[in-house]
């Protein structure tokens, strides 16, 4: 402090302070262009009615992204194996159900976030000395894992052929589940608006800060005096939790569940979803699951062998000409706009 | 009187490679010591021991009275330990201006907070804005580091060290690639710190050392050659005969 104290400051040096402080403090307002995906989540509503189960599945698939986004995204822990947090808050859910007759919704999807939750803490506490490609390959191994025991015990979980006749009460004992998923549709989205708000305020706090820091240079952290393998597990255990509340929802919407939610291929699924849609931006999650689910559907309609053919294109195309996702392109374009109006 | 930091036979191996040799050296209070030697005398080793990056063979580091050769490096960080990379360490696609926020943040435990915004805090926005100033940074405190030119970055990395508020400041070539507008910049800064301040610096360009430092360690062959006063050791022979008499190559090459 000493310094600015010894040598006056020029105007233009004061001005560059003002902006500077500024930019932090508003950094985290509210910008409009946000408002965006949740106005076009309730015209989906108004326009697609009969369409809100498939609805449902593309906002489960946001959440799902978003809570990777939060570990990938912001603190750089590249994981293959983020299905196991889903499967565990939608095993809850159902076993839930089926052990316990346990079928208050609400407290179900709060129950699959706190065990996904605690999973992480655990499973992260392990895994999080690690980093890069052994860091990747104990994640597989850790969903891996879940679906073999899973499998073991297909008397408990109904194994691969699954648990049918899953069924809840309605919502808050009022909203009941209709023929076209509308209470399921409007329930899910308002769970990612909450769980949304929390996420951000999480990635704009100093915890976040820190996450970055992380994600960009590790060493530097470590000199720094932060405490990493504490951040890391903290932020992996939200992120887990998160996906414990999409599995959780997942179970809900569909009444029906299989090992199969662990598979791999869920896995990478929703690492594509989110390099598409574009990393460490929150919107990243909309953008890529929305394009993703929407084209993995239309494209199976329209060649049921070989619709990953399309979806394949789309991410080879991103990851050559979009290196920072979806919205990348969108934010590249809006600020070409911005200029050319004036200029 | 206890030593700021003290390093009791500081031994340390890779494989058969011996690099470290029963190291000895001390820290007072406000010291101004250089540490010199050929390429490759162990001078960036013996900063990462007394870091925690490496841990020692045998030998014990000693901060300010407490026994820290068993701590993490964080922990030794928290405790008054800041250090330079010869190499940048930036989170470079972080603005300037975050990059420090993230040392206050991190040195006063802010970091822990995962509600209210990064920007609520004005005192560690100003504290962060005054380091700048005093490197010359708030034009750029806005830019991401790695649209800055090298030099600028070097300041960078100089600005995250003085903003951890150390007492042991650990210098490995601070100056090193820099153009000498900047690197006269790096140096005034660094004479202008707080005197109670131990300041360690790793320089080659004795030009620098000379004006710098009150005291000089001499390394050769990861061992402690000679120590004493800028003047001793320019007038020792044997100094000269290891080290002074080579061709210096100013800023190194990475693998001092």
């Amino acid at each position: 402090m000493a310094a600015s104290e010894n040598r006056p400051l020029g105007a233009s040096a004061v001005d560059a302070r003002r902006r500077a402080a500024d930019y932090l403090i508003r950094r985290h307002y509210f910008h409009w262009p946000e408002a965006l995906p949740w106005l076009l989540a309730v015209a989906a509503y108004l326009v697609f009615p009969d369409r809100m189960t498939f609805g449902s599945q593309v906002l489960i698939g946001v959440m799902f992204a978003l809570s990777l986004d939060l570990i990938l995204g912001y603190a750089g822990i590249v994981s293959l194996g983020h299905a196991a947090f889903f499967g565990i808050g939608a095993y809850t859910v159902a076993l839930g159900f089926v052990s316990f007759g346990w079928s208050e919704p609400i407290s179900g999807v709060i129950a699959g976030g706190l065990v996904a939750g605690l999973a992480g803490v655990v499973v992260g506490w392990f895994i999080l000395r690690y980093r890069g490609l052994t860091l990747l390959m104990l994640t597989i191994a850790f969903a891996a894992m879940l679906q073999e025991s899973g499998n073991l015990r297909s008397d408990i979980t109904g194994g691969y052929d699954g648990l049918p006749g899953l069924t809840f009460d309605p919502l808050f004992g009022y909203f009941d589940y209709d023929l076209y998923g509308h209470t399921n549709y409007w329930y899910v989205l308002i769970v990612l608006a909450i769980v949304f708000y929390f996420v951000r305020r999480n990635v704009y706090s100093p915890f976040g800060q820190a996450l970055t820091g992380i994600r960009e240079n590790v060493r530097r952290m470590h000199a720094i005096g932060s405490p990493v393998h504490r951040r890391l597990v903290t932020v992996y255990a939200i992120g887990a939790a998160i996906a414990g509340v999409a599995g959780a929802l997942f179970t809900q919407t569909n009444a029906y569940l299989t090992l199969s939610v662990f598979e791999f291929d869920v896995s990478a699924k929703v690492m594509v979803m989110l390099i598409l849609g574009g990393t460490g931006r929150l919107y990243g999650a909309f953008i890529g699951a929305v394009v993703y689910i929407v084209l993995e559907d239309y494209f199976s309609k329209l060649s049921p062998t070989f619709w990953q053919f399309g979806i394949g294109l789309l991410l080879v195309l991103a990851v050559l000409f979009a290196r920072r996702g979806l919205l990348g392109v969108v934010e590249d374009a809006a600020k070409y706009l911005a200029r050319r109006k004036s200029s | 009187m206890t030593a700021a930091l003290q390093v009791q036979g500081l031994n340390r191996s890779f494989g058969a490679l011996h690099v470290t040799r029963d190291v000895d050296l001390a820290l007072e209070r406000g010291a101004r010591r250089a540490l010199i030697g050929p390429n490759g005398a162990g001078k960036t080793t013996l900063v990462n021991l007394i870091t925690g990056v490496l841990k020692p063979s045998s030998g014990k580091v000693v901060l300010d009275g407490a026994d820290i050769t068993a701590t993490s490096q964080a922990e030794r960080a928290r405790r008054g330990l800041a250090r330079t990379f010869q190499i940048n360490q930036l989170f470079r696609g972080l603005t300037v201006l975050e990059n420090i926020c993230m040392v206050i943040g991190e040195r006063d435990a802010h970091n822990n907070n995962m509600w209210r915004s990064a920007g609520a805090k004005r005192v560690v926005i100003d504290e962060a804005l005054d380091h700048l100033d005093s490197l010359r940074l708030t034009e750029d405190a806005l830019k991401l580091v790695r649209e800055l030119p090298y030099g600028r970055q070097r300041l960078v990395e100089i600005a995250i060290a003085l903003a951890q508020n150390p007492r042991v400041l650990l210098l490995d070539e601070p100056a090193a690639g820099v153009p000498s507008s900047e690197s006269h910049l790096i140096l005034d800064v660094v004479a202008a710190l707080d005197p109670d301040i131990a300041i360690l610096i790793i320089e080659h360009d004795m030009d620098v050392v000379m004006r710098f430092a009150k005291q000089i360690t001499v390394m050769v062959q990861g061992a402690v050659f000679t120590e004493g006063a800028p003047a001793e050791i320019m007038a020792n022979e044997d100094v000269r005969a290891v080290y002074l008499g080579q061709e210096t190559r100013h800023g190194g090459d990475g693998y001092g």
